[in-house]
């Protein structure tokens, strides 16, 4: 259940590794679609908290081009759409995330984000 | 009446690893369902349910229990639901109560909310936080969490708040301005010292929102704000 929505909210944590932390690199990803309810309220009151930046380039490195550079200014029906479908409805089921600045590898598997550090990452 | 989520998905097996619900969750459950009106006037977009090396002493909060009655006051389409656990075996739990019961739960397999925190200053509305209270002796929990095994749940430390302390400064920095935060504890966690703490330190106000005797236990569920 790595969809781009929970993607664009974690950063590396190694101790020590506090820039260009985000967003990770996918690397070797198997991606499932699974279609989910549309909130266009929800969606609404997310896009303030999302880096647009980061989940347009997500989602390119998944395939998906549909989002533009930058959100539009009139938020209509169908722009949600896309947006709801990039966010929430495409699940990142294995593969790795790869920290820009450290390289430090999080593994995916069966849906799960493993965030885990080993003690001497721990900051 | 909000119905407890169905967890009739889980096996014995999932068992080993994760707790069964017991009185320290369904007094969580109650006092949600008791705010359910202020939890939904706020209208939340973010939670976090942080399950915590595993669960605790008589509740599993690893298994997307609480998380998915939440949704069903808040909608389940209408909240991003993020519950870490340190444990591997949970965060499949959690999936699955959450498919079982028409949430979509988001599992991050980490200690508290350490991978979130750049992310979410002062952006996560709900939080919930069913921590391991049980007093024990300090080398036996720290050495139980790096285990990552069931017996971290059952270790608090050395006044039951050994990893209660370590989260309460993220809660700090990761609640929204009209976020709101529930925590159980038990009578010799010293409730007055954590609300007083959490006053002082953060200027989070706070109040016990229910409390209740389980056996030999007083379990409370303390509510706490940002000062207006």
């Amino acid at each position: 259940m790595v969809r781009l929505i929970t993607h664009n909210l974690l950063a590396c944590h190694v101790k020590g590794c506090t820039s260009n932390n985000f967003p990770l690199e996918f690397k070797d990803v198997q991606v499932v679609l699974r279609e989910s309810e549309f909130n266009p309220d929800f969606l609404r009151g997310f896009i303030p908290k999302i880096e647009w930046t980061a989940l347009v380039g997500a989602a390119r490195e998944l395939g998906d081009t549909s989002l533009p550079d930058q959100p539009p200014e009139m938020l209509d029906d169908d722009f949600l759409k896309t947006l709801h479908h990039v966010l929430l409805e495409i699940h990142v089921e294995e593969g790795i995330m790869i920290c820009p600045n450290c390289k430090h590898n999080y593994a995916i598997s069966n849906g799960i984000p493993n965030m885990l550090l080993a003690e001497h990452e721990i900051g | 009446m909000i119905p407890t989520p169905d967890l009739s998905h889980l096996r014995p097996e999932d068992y080993e690893h994760v707790y069964e619900p017991a009185e320290d969750t369904f007094i969580l459950l109650d006092a949600l369902e008791q705010d359910a009106e202020q939890l939904k006037s706020i209208s939340p977009r973010i939670s976090l349910e942080i399950g915590l090396l595993l669960a605790n002493p008589f509740i599993r909060s690893g298994s997307g229990c609480v998380s998915s009655f939440l949704g069903s006051i808040t909608g389940s389409s209408a909240v991003l639901y993020l519950c870490t656990d340190i444990n591997p075996h949970a965060c499949k739990c959690s999936i699955a109560t959450g498919r079982q019961n028409k949430v979509a739960l988001e599992p991050v397999n980490t200690s508290l909310a350490h991978p979130l925190l750049a992310r979410l200053h002062n952006s996560i509305d709900i939080i919930l936080f069913n921590p391991p209270y049980v007093p024990t002796i300090y080398d036996e929990a720290s050495g139980a969490q790096k285990d990552r095994d069931i017996e971290g749940s059952w270790a608090g430390g050395h006044d039951g708040m050994q990893v209660t302390d370590k989260f309460l400064p993220q809660v700090a920095d990761l609640l929204s301005p009209h976020g709101r935060f529930y925590l159980v504890a038990v009578a010799q966690n010293n409730i007055p010292d954590i609300q007083r703490r959490m006053q002082e330190n953060y200027a989070l106000e706070s109040k016990v929102v229910l409390r209740r005797r389980a056996g030999g236990e007083h379990l409370s569920v303390i509510l706490f704000t940002r000062t207006k």
